[in-house]
This record gives structure tokens, C-alpha cells and sequence, in this order.
């Protein structure tokens, strides 16, 4: 036998990962951001204040987390807020009519699931790409909700219900229960199961993970009902939260939620990412707005702040990664 | 080999000279004082190991790259290469390996681009003087074609071959050109050696970069060797023996005979395909293979080999036939046939075969999770531990198994792919030109790894151009044609001239 001992170009390569680091800089981002606010308004450190940034992230968080599944796959779900929207209707008309919140919630995380099923069956089955897909998916939910609900506002739940978006335990708004067990499960899945290594390596290159062996589709079609889920789930959260449902209440979650998933470091080009950087990126998107509330900064002013901090932190990446390689 | 291509070269000043060329990366030297020197009219062949050095002097000679130190000059006198403009300026081009074609315009468009002859209204093109023009660079090349064909309709070698016209119409003088019969079949070569033999009539420098012995032998007018960013040394063909040569490249002896242990009598039926045909353009094909066999694939590039191995690994939809494995009839996709015992090692490692950007240890253990994991529970550490292993036994170079495979050399990148399979402990092995782009030190030993595996009861299926592996490595082989199976060569039978014999076309 022959020997070889060239062929590796070797960088010097630290004992910390990528994804850890990216991670690092994120978390310390978010630190600088609440120092600085800390300094400029005298209300920002209040406990109200804290648990109300959380709550809000939180809400921002459960579409993200979804969509960051979709994401590490170099899939996209456009549909998500549409989808919330269609969820919270037909739950609240479930709560309404039955008086159970229990079948209403599971109304709500099914009809989620369902529009999922159905992203994936269209990206799978049919191979239309996920933006078009999902994008299309978008319209025809908004048409859906606002042809079932006819211009009509839903509201007034039962005060049990209404516990799960405004209630606390011991002193923490529930949401926030729900975002640390999500951000868990999340992190958990995509971290430690198969299945999450299996969502790594499709988005990484699809015809290689087919070509290894990986059941693509069925991953995909599970990645799409995820995220429709999740969706279902913040419907729910709305519902109870805002005490009422109306048919245009999803218009102005999708584009946040993206703004989340890329400000927490999961790359469109897939393969790269991690739910956890998805709830800092939520942080900070919240953080942000938060300041910018009170600072007394026109609220015309926030989407283009959150242009700003998308695109420098996707430079950002993207110029370490380069570095990296 | 063709003694009349070769001509003596008496002019004394080169055409074009580097002189301590020198260009570094971020931990990496890829150049390393290498002077170089083109004389008009001859075949400069450049030899090299991956990483020897190659790619990156044809990145500095076409101005893609600029060098840290050194000197060019042209015809005697100092020049600079900075850009591609410079490059293009002194008659260079460069053909690469990937063509940079544009697939929906036509040939004429393609040798123009950029530089079409405006038509009368402003910001048209006068559509009958390039295809006038383009007949014209065509006619001069011998190639013999309707310039207002669409790139996308042509084949590989007639792509090349816009690809030449293309530079011989923005008056090149020296052509780099990048192994540019890795995808053409014999035929198709020896159509370019003649092209190649007219431009050198013309006076035009070719520097060829191969990994094949042969055609450095049959083409070369003179020879420069690196390894490791360095020039070796530069000799002429009949000063050298091909054992010579190697060594050169790899700085150590290397045995060209490949290794194999050939088993006094196979095993039981692993894979029997009955009547197969898929949508891809296979048909009717009828194959078997025993467990300890290598046997070969062979034909010519479009034949349908590459078909054959994705239907039977389930890749592309059969429309008929059987495909018996381990006693059972098996049909659908990749998934259930990698889990039934069938790896497929595809020809393109880089897009099919690899996560370029995921880690070594991830690539490792991707179509072992369910076996490693049966949980459904992923361990980091757990997989690290498989991958190191695999790394170990497979003599992988890499720092570490958290490397980024894409930065490995193409032989340490194939060993991932079969080491993938390894993991997953498959019993058919599918090799689809497993020694493409792969220098010649990596070959033997993926040859020695098959031989390996076979010996302890797996089976194999190669697939390769390189007609001296399968003479060399296979029990068998079955040549194809045109879609078919054209015939079966026992042992005994598997020689070059009879492989070549049954993939030519009789028309």
C-alpha cells in the first residue's frame, strides 16, 4: 500500500463550532442592545418591561421556530401568517359554538397542521418551489378567512382560555413557559434526533441526501406540517392573547417572523442554522422595537430599522463564513 | 502513438515566459517559484498530483488570479498579467473544465458574446454577419456544424469545441486547456488530438493539464511537472518513462499495476437485474453480480451505464424488468434500496455525493443515522467516534473529522463517499468513475479499499471510462451500447480492443 499524506489543506480550525460562535456573537449583540437601552430609558430594565419583551418575542418566536425548520431545508413558508389567521378564525368559531377551549385548540393546531400537510404534498409531490408554493398557499388562505368570516370580528373567550397568552405563573407570563419548552423541544430535535441531522443534510445538498439514502420527501412533508403546526399553536396564543380574531390579523406576522429566522443566523441557502439562534434573533428584533417604543421613535420608523438589522446581520455571516473557509 | 503530431521545436524564444511565479492563500502556498516557459506551436503538457499546483498557474496565465512575485514575458519582452483583460490582450485563453457556455443562445451568439456585430437599428444584432463569421471560425477548426444550433441541443465534445472556436476567434495563441478528454468518449478524442495538431500547425501554444499517461506520451512536445506549488522539473516525452513521470509527481514510487486479489470462484447471486428498462433511455438490460466480483460497466459516455446504476439504486422511476437483490425483488427509492444493502458512489463526488459545506464526520455517518442511531436519538460524540474510525481505517487526510469535507483533495473526498457507505454497512457497492479527477496515488489505494471489501463478501459494480482499470481491477464486464447491454467479457476476454470493439457504434 501506498502512502498519503498530502491532499488536506488545513486551516487552523478552533475547538469551538461555527454555528456556536455565530451563536456567541448573536447572544452578545442582544446584551449590547439591552445595555444600551438600559442606559438611554430608565423604564427598560423594569420587570413589566422585561416580561413584556419576552412575551412579545415569544409570539414571534413560535412562527419562527417552525419556519426555521423549513429554512435549514432551503424551503421557505410564506404562508405562515395567513395561516395563523385561518387557525385562530376557525378555532374561535369552535370555541364559540362548542364552549370547549380544548376542542378549540386542537382545532386550531390541526386546521395549522393540515395547511402544512398541504405546503409539503405541493413541494414534494408536486415539486413546486417552496416561495411559490407557499406564496400561492398565502392567497388562497386569506381568501379562505376572509370569505368564512365576512367581515365579521370573533370575540370574548372564556377567561380559562384566555390565561394561556395573558396569565402568569409565578410571576411569568405563560407565554414565556411556552417559548422555554419550544425552544427546547425545538432545539432538541434539530440538535439530537435523525431526523433534525436528516433536515442538516437535505438542505445542505437534496440530491446527495436522496442519494445517501434519506427519505427526502417524507422529511420535507414532515418539515412543511412542523411549521403549519406551529403556526396553529400561535393562532392559539392570538386568540387567547387578544380576546378576539379577525380575518386580516396575520398580515403583519410572516415578514417578522422571517426577519427572526435570517437575524438568528439560519441561512436561505440551507443547511446552516439553529432554533436557538432563532429566539435570539426574535430577542433582538423585539428588543429593538421595544427600544425604539420607548425612546418615543415614530413607529413609521420600524421596518426600516428592521431592513437594517436583517441585511447586516445576514453580511455579517455571511463574511465570517467566508473567512471560514 | 502518433509520431506525426509531433513536431521539433526550433524557435528559440518562447512564445510566452514566467519566471518565479509565486502566489500564497491563507495557509497555503499554492505557488511556489515556479518559471514555466510556452514555445510557439507546441503541446506543453502539465503535470501534476490535485493540489500540485495546476489550477492555480492556469488561474495566474488567464489573469484570474494575480501572482505575489514574479515576472511574465512575451516574446522576450516584460509583460504583466493582472486581470483577464491583460490575459486576453496576449492571446490567452483558457478552456476549462466546466464550459462557460450559455446554453439558450446559439453557437454563433456564444463565440460573440459580448462582441456581436451591431445590425442597423441600434442595439440589434446583424444576425447574418455573425453567422457568416462564426461558419468562418467554425470552418477553420474543421467543425463542421449550423451555427444557429443552440448550445443546449450539443453533446460535451461539440460544446468543447464552440468552446475552441470561441477563443480561436478572439485570436488566441495559446490555449489552456484543463483535461479536456475527461468526459469524451475515444472517438470524440481523437477528433480533438487532430484539432489540437492543426492549431499547433498554426503556430497556436497549447498547455494541456492530464492525468492520463497516454496522451501525455501521444500529445506532449514537452513536459513540466509540480508537486506541492512547485516545478519539479521539465523534460521531454522521449527522455522519460511514464514510472518516471510518476514519481516526479508524487516524490515517492507508486505502483501503476493496480491490486487485486482475484477469488478462485465468486460467491452466491447479490444482484440480478432482469429485463430492465427505465424512462431514462435504458433497455432490456440483464445483469448479474456475486458476492467477492468486481464487475464492470463499461461503454461509451452517454451508453447508459450511469442510468443503469440509478435505476437500480432506485434514483430514476424503471418502467419494466426486475431487480432481484439478496433473493428479493426490490423496487423503489434510494431510501429503501440503501437500507435493503445497495450504496451508490456517483460520478459527480461534489454535487452528488457530499455536503461540500457540512463537516467530514457529518458526511461520514449521513446513511448510517438509522443504524447507528436505532433510537431515532443522534449523538454527536457517538457519531464523531464512528466517523474517526472510518477516518483510520480509510487513511483519510484531514486535520479532523470536524473539517469541512469540501476542503479535502479529491481522492480524501472520495474516500468519504465509499466511507459512507462503509458505515452503513452495505453489501452491493455501485462505483460510478470512482477514479475521476483523482490523482494516481489516491487510485490504487480506492482500488486496494474495493478489492477489499469484495474479499470479505461484498460485490461491486464499476463503472469507468478508463478502460485500463476495468482490464485491470474487474472478474467481468459487460460493455454497453446505446441504451443495451452489448455484450459480456469473461476474464479472459477483458482486454481494451474488445471493450472498444462492442461500445462502438455501427452505423
Amino acid at each position: 500500500m501506498t502512502d498519503i499524506t498530502k491532499g488536506a489543506i488545513a486551516p487552523p480550525r478552533s475547538f469551538l463550532s461555527q454555528d456556536a460562535i455565530q451563536l456567541f456573537y448573536r447572544l452578545l449583540a442582544a446584551l449590547l442592545i439591552c445595555a444600551v437601552l438600559a442606559v438611554l430609558s430608565d423604564s427598560f430594565l423594569s420587570l413589566g418591561n422585561i416580561l413584556n419583551v419576552l412575551r412579545q418575542a415569544s409570539l414571534t418566536f413560535f412562527i419562527a421556530s417552525g419556519l426555521t425548520l423549513v429554512v435549514l431545508t432551503a424551503g421557505l413558508d410564506l404562508s405562515v401568517g395567513a395561516n395563523v389567521a385561518l387557525s385562530a378564525c376557525l378555532a374561535g368559531t369552535v370555541i364559540h359554538t362548542t364552549g370547549s377551549p380544548v376542542l378549540g385548540i386542537l382545532t386550531g393546531l390541526a386546521s395549522g397542521g393540515i395547511v402544512g400537510l398541504v405546503n409539503g404534498i405541493m413541494v414534494t409531490a408536486l415539486r413546486i418551489p417552496s416561495f411559490i408554493a407557499t406564496y400561492g398557499m398565502l392567497w388562497v388562505l386569506n381568501g379562505l378567512t376572509y370569505w368564512y368570516m365576512a367581515g365579521e370580528t370573533l370575540h370574548g373567550f372564556p377567561a380559562g382560555f384566555r390565561q394561556i397568552g395573558s396569565g402568569y405563573l409565578f410571576g411569568l407570563p405563560i407565554p414565556v413557559y411556552l417559548l422555554l419548552v419550544f425552544l427546547g423541544i425545538g432545539t432538541f430535535f434539530a440538535q439530537r434526533t435523525v431526523w433534525g441531522q436528516e433536515i442538516y443534510a437535505i438542505g445542505a445538498n437534496p440530491v446527495a441526501a436522496r442519494l445517501s439514502g434519506i427519505p427526502v420527501a417524507r422529511r420535507l412533508l414532515l418539515v412543511y406540517a412542523v411549521s403549519g403546526t406551529m403556526a396553529g399553536l400561535a393562532s392559539i396564543i392570538f386568540l387567547s392573547r387578544l380576546n378576539s380574531a379577525e380575518a386580516d390579523i396575520g398580515e403583519s406576522l410572516t415578514l417578522p417572523a422571517i426577519a427572526a429566522v435570517l437575524i438568528g443566523g439560519t441561512s436561505l441557502f440551507g443547511g446552516v442554522g439553529t432554533v436557538f439562534g432563532t429566539f435570539i434573533g426574535a430577542l433582538i428584533l423585539t428588543l429593538v422595537l421595544n427600544g425604539m417604543n420607548l425612546l418615543a421613535v415614530s413607529a413609521n420608523w420600524q421596518p426600516l430599522v428592521t431592513g437594517v438589522i436583517v441585511i447586516l446581520a445576514v453580511w455579517l455571516d455571511m463574511k465570517t463564513r467566508r473567512r471560514a473557509q | 502513438m502518433s509520431d506525426a503530431l509531433r513536431i521539433e521545436v526550433t524557435s528559440p524564444t518562447p512564445l510566452l515566459e514566467l519566471r518565479g511565479i509565486s502566489k500564497e492563500f491563507p495557509g497555503v502556498k499554492a505557488l511556489d517559484d515556479v518559471s514555466f516557459a510556452v514555445y510557439p506551436g507546441e503541446v506543453h503538457m502539465l503535470l501534476g498530483e490535485n493540489g500540485a499546483g495546476k489550477s492555480s498557474l492556469m488561474k495566474v496565465l488567464c489573469g484570474a488570479y494575480r501572482a505575489d512575485a514574479g515576472e511574465f514575458y512575451y516574446k522576450g519582452e516584460t509583460v504583466a498579467i493582472e486581470s483577464a483583460a491583460d490575459a486576453q490582450k496576449l492571446g490567452i485563453a483558457v478552456i476549462f473544465q466546466e464550459f462557460s457556455l450559455v446554453p439558450h443562445l446559439d453557437i454563433a451568439q456564444n463565440i460573440f458574446l459580448g462582441r456581436e456585430p451591431k445590425g442597423r437599428i441600434p442595439g440589434t444584432i446583424d444576425r447574418r454577419k455573425i453567422l457568416a463569421d462564426a461558419k468562418r471560425v467554425l470552418d477553420t477548426i474543421g467543425f463542421d456544424i449550423d451555427p444557429s444550433t443552440t448550445v443546449d441541443k450539443l453533446g460535451v465534445a461539440q460544446q468543447q469545441m464552440v468552446e475552441i472556436a470561441k477563443a480561436i476567434s478572439q485570436n488566441a495563441r495559446i490555449l489552456v486547456m484543463d483535461e479536456p478528454t475527461a468526459a469524451l468518449s475515444d472517438r470524440e478524442t481523437e477528433l480533438l488530438f487532430a484539432l489540437i495538431g492543426r492549431l499547433k500547425a498554426d503556430g497556436v501554444s497549447i498547455v494541456y493539464i492530464s492525468h492520463r499517461m497516454a496522451e501525455v506520451f501521444a500529445l506532449g512536445d514537452r513536459i513540466t511537472v509540480l508537486r506541492d506549488g512547485r516545478r519539479i522539473d521539465g523534460v521531454k516525452p522521449a527522455d522519460v518513462t511514464p514510472e518516471q513521470l510518476v514519481r516526479m509527481m508524487v516524490g515517492r514510487n507508486v505502483d501503476m499495476t493496480y491490486p487485486r486479489n482475484f477469488a478462485d470462484k465468486p460467491g452466491e447471486v447479490l444482484l440480478e437485474v432482469k429485463g430492465l428498462s427505465a424512462s431514462t433511455g435504458i433497455s432490456d438490460i440483464n445483469i448479474e453480480v456475486r458476492r467477492g466480483e468486481i464487475v464492470g460497466l463499461c461503454g461509451l459516455v452517454g451508453s447508459g451505464r450511469s442510468e443503469v446504476a440509478r435505476a437500480i439504486f432506485g434514483a430514476d422511476p424503471v418502467t419494466s424488468g426486475e431487480i432481484i437483490f439478496d433473493g428479493k425483488v426490490i423496487s423503489g427509492e434510494p431510501d429503501l434500496a440503501a437500507r435493503r444493502g445497495i450504496a451508490l458512489i456517483p460520478e459527480s463526488r461534489k454535487s452528488e455525493g457530499l455536503a461540500l459545506l457540512r463537516s467530514v464526520s457529518d458526511n461520514l455517518v449521513v446513511s448510517a443515522l438509522k443504524k447507528l442511531f436505532p433510537s431515532g436519538l443522534f449523538d454527536q460524540r457517538s457519531a464523531q467516534r464512528t466517523a474517526d474510525g472510518l477516518i483510520r481505517q480509510l487513511r483519510i487526510a484531514t486535520p479532523s473529522a470536524r473539517q469541512t469535507v469540501g476542503l479535502l483533495s479529491g481522492g480524501n473526498q472520495q474516500k468519504v463517499v465509499i466511507g459512507k457507505w462503509l458505515a452503513a454497512g452495505s453489501k452491493l457497492f455501485i462505483f460510478d468513475e470512482p477514479t475521476r479527477g483523482i490523482d494516481i496515488g489516491a487510485k490504487s489505494e480506492i482500488f486496494a479499499l474495493i478489492d477489499r471489501l469484495v474479499a470479505e463478501g461484498a460485490a461491486a459494480l464499476m463503472i469507468s471510462s478508463e478502460q485500463v482499470e476495468i482490464c485491470h481491477v474487474c472478474d467481468r464486464a459487460y460493455v454497453m451500447r446505446e441504451g443495451r447491454i452489448a455484450g459480456h467479457l469473461t476474464r479472459n476476454e477483458l482486454t481494451e480492443e474488445n471493450i472498444v470493439r462492442l461500445g462502438m457504434h455501427h452505423a
